[in-house]
């Protein structure tokens, strides 16, 4: 079963902490090679969501499976990569410390060269003996990054990865995500940074007061905006038109008479979807 | 599970040497036993210049008396090592964010808290019964005092800090770092002041303050364990020369009988599976 399941499958899940209601029923699912985007507000309840997967966090109600098997059991665990958004290593050790502790407590068969490989894939081959309080905060991360791919996991959580990386670390961790998602490795990535997710997910679900408010593909959810068509007398704008109705538009405006200088498809971006989505309901 | 437990035990020794923990607790016990040496070798010095009392042999009461001392300041310094090794096992870790990427690994929390406590416990039991022997051969050797039971006392004062260790385990799970610190020097202090208390009750004749330091001594088994350790030194001193020594300083003698030892256990049992239960339940 485990091998046929989705990497992520979370379904009604809840969660109250005291008084507070941080999730009202979400459902979510994470195919194996798919890349999931994890969008909200601060306060929606996505860093919570992502905690329950990983086993740091006891949903209230709902069930959370992670390849099958129950999130927070060692089976899980033991498929599962994770970086926290808030997290730290101890300043005492180095890169390659940090790796082989969580090497072991991964029972990762991986050795000096998993290590070696990973810090590469995260630029942090020349500070592999350099201690954690010696790095900078985007250095960091980008060993967190390395420490949540220890013992090639089947599900990496990410939770703002990109959070403390300049434009050059962000370049980097897309390229390693369409990397992951190439090798079959399931990805949900908890970002603020729309274009970022717009870039590199394949789906995408957002989430707002704890429950999912919209999901689909990137350009699902970018609403089309009709079409514009720039003529000798000026642009005109069809709202209501597709892609597909182009074609017919410009030979009727040509019949017409009309001279066609351009044409161009309107979408709505990923961000004014969002902001739709998460708008708070009017009374 | 084993193995786990054994990765993570290295690591907080690892951490508690590369935090430098170890080696400024070092120096002061350096600092300590140097102190310790010479206050010996004079107060002896003092001592064998003076003719012997027909009741007293001021060799044996002073020796007890230094090694009590001695016993005190080891058992406090493993105290404090006991506690800064463990204050922010879990709640203080989980606040800094130290905790979560060691959790969601396969190990379990278990595993994890188990680690802490035989890394500190390995640690502070070490540590005391290393002092603990040093100031016993120093003793030995510059005052001409040896107890007649020289390996009770250091066994049950490591018990006594290993039980530190555990409650101060269970303080993590639920109080942050420096709270959890602060209440755990408040309860050996209330142990202390339990002990003091029975000696004041002793010396007055009051059965209602000897039972009020005998309960506080059983809830906080480490003062009892403490006051065992006291009275393997002193078991062989009789009459006059007895009941000087057990009047030591800083708590008395008292011999917890044969339920101490496997309540002492079963204490610890209990205290770590009330810490055990707690962070499994914790939302981190």
């Amino acid at each position: 079963m485990a091998a046929t399941a989705p990497a992520l499958s979370v379904a009604g899940v809840r969660k109250r902490f005291g008084r507070t209601s941080a999730l009202n029923g979400v459902d979510l699912e994470v195919q194996p090679g798919q890349l999931v985007g994890l969008l909200g507000p601060n306060g929606a309840g996505k860093s919570t969501l992502t905690k329950i997967a990983c086993g740091l966090v006891r949903p209230s109600d709902g069930a959370v499976r992670i390849a099958g098997h129950p999130a927070g059991s060692a089976a899980a665990r033991a498929v599962t990569g994770y970086l926290a958004e808030l997290f730290r290593f101890p300043g005492w050790a180095s890169a390659d410390e940090v790796l082989q502790l969580h090497q072991r407590l991964a029972r990762s068969p991986g050795d000096d060269g998993e290590r070696a490989e990973l810090l590469a894939r995260v630029g942090l081959s020349e500070a592999r003996h350099r201690r954690v309080e010696e790095m900078s905060k985007g250095m960091q991360q980008r060993l967190g990054i390395a420490q949540a791919l220890i013992g090639s996991p089947r599900l990496v959580l990410l939770d703002e990865p990109t959070s403390a990386l300049d434009p050059a670390g962000r370049r980097l961790v897309r390229d390693l995500l369409v990397d992951l998602r190439g090798r079959g490795v399931a990805v949900l990535l908890n970002s603020h940074l729309l274009g970022e997710v717009e870039q590199v997910c394949d789906h995408v679900t957002i989430i707002a007061r704890g429950t999912t408010v919209a999901s689909g593909t990137p350009p699902d959810l970018a609403r089309p905006g009709g079409v514009e068509i720039e003529t000798e007398g000026g642009t005109q704008h069809f709202p209501d038109a597709t892609r597909e109705q182009v074609p017919d538009l410009v030979a009727q405006l040509v019949g017409a008479g009309e001279r066609i200088y351009d044409v161009r498809v309107v979408t709505g971006t990923l961000e004014e979807a969002y902001l739709e989505a998460v708008a708070e309901p009017q009374p | 599970m084993i193995a786990d437990v054994n990765t993570i035990a290295v690591y907080a020794l690892r951490e508690a040497l590369r935090r430098k923990v170890l080696i400024v607790v070092l120096i002061l016990t350096g600092a300590f036993l140097a102190l310790y040496g010479w206050g010996t070798a004079e107060t002896f010095d003092a001592v064998t210049a003076r003719p012997d009392e027909p009741l007293v042999r001021e060799q044996t009461v002073v020796g007890a008396t230094l090694l009590g001392l001695a016993m005190f300041v080891t058992l406090f310094l493993g105290t404090v090592l006991a506690v800064f090794l463990t204050l922010n096992a879990v709640r203080g870790d989980a606040e800094r964010g130290l905790l979560q990427p060691l959790v969601v690994r396969p190990m379990g929390r278990v595993s994890l808290l188990l680690g802490r406590f035989f890394a500190a416990a390995t640690v502070c039991g070490g540590y005391v019964l290393l002092v603990y022997g040093i100031a016993v051969l120093l003793t030995g050797t510059l005052g001409d005092f040896t107890p007649d039971d020289i390996v009770g006392p250091g066994i049950a004062l490591a018990a006594a800090v290993v039980v530190v260790v555990g409650v101060a385990l269970l303080g993590s799970t639920v109080l942050s770092a420096t709270a959890n610190g602060i209440a755990v020097f408040m309860v050996f202090g209330a142990g202390l002041a339990a002990g003091l208390m029975g000696q004041i009750g002793e010396a007055l004749n009051s059965d209602a303050l000897e039972d009020i330091a005998s309960i506080a001594a059983w809830v906080l088994p480490f003062e009892a364990l403490y006051q065992q350790a006291l009275h393997f030194l002193t078991d062989s001193t009789q009459n006059f020369e007895r009941v000087i020594v057990t009047l030591g300083p800083f708590g008395g003698a008292r011999d917890g009988g044969p339920l101490l030892w496997p309540w002492a256990v079963a204490y610890l049992a209990m205290v770590w599976a009330a810490a055990a239960w707690r962070f499994g339940r914790m939302d981190l």
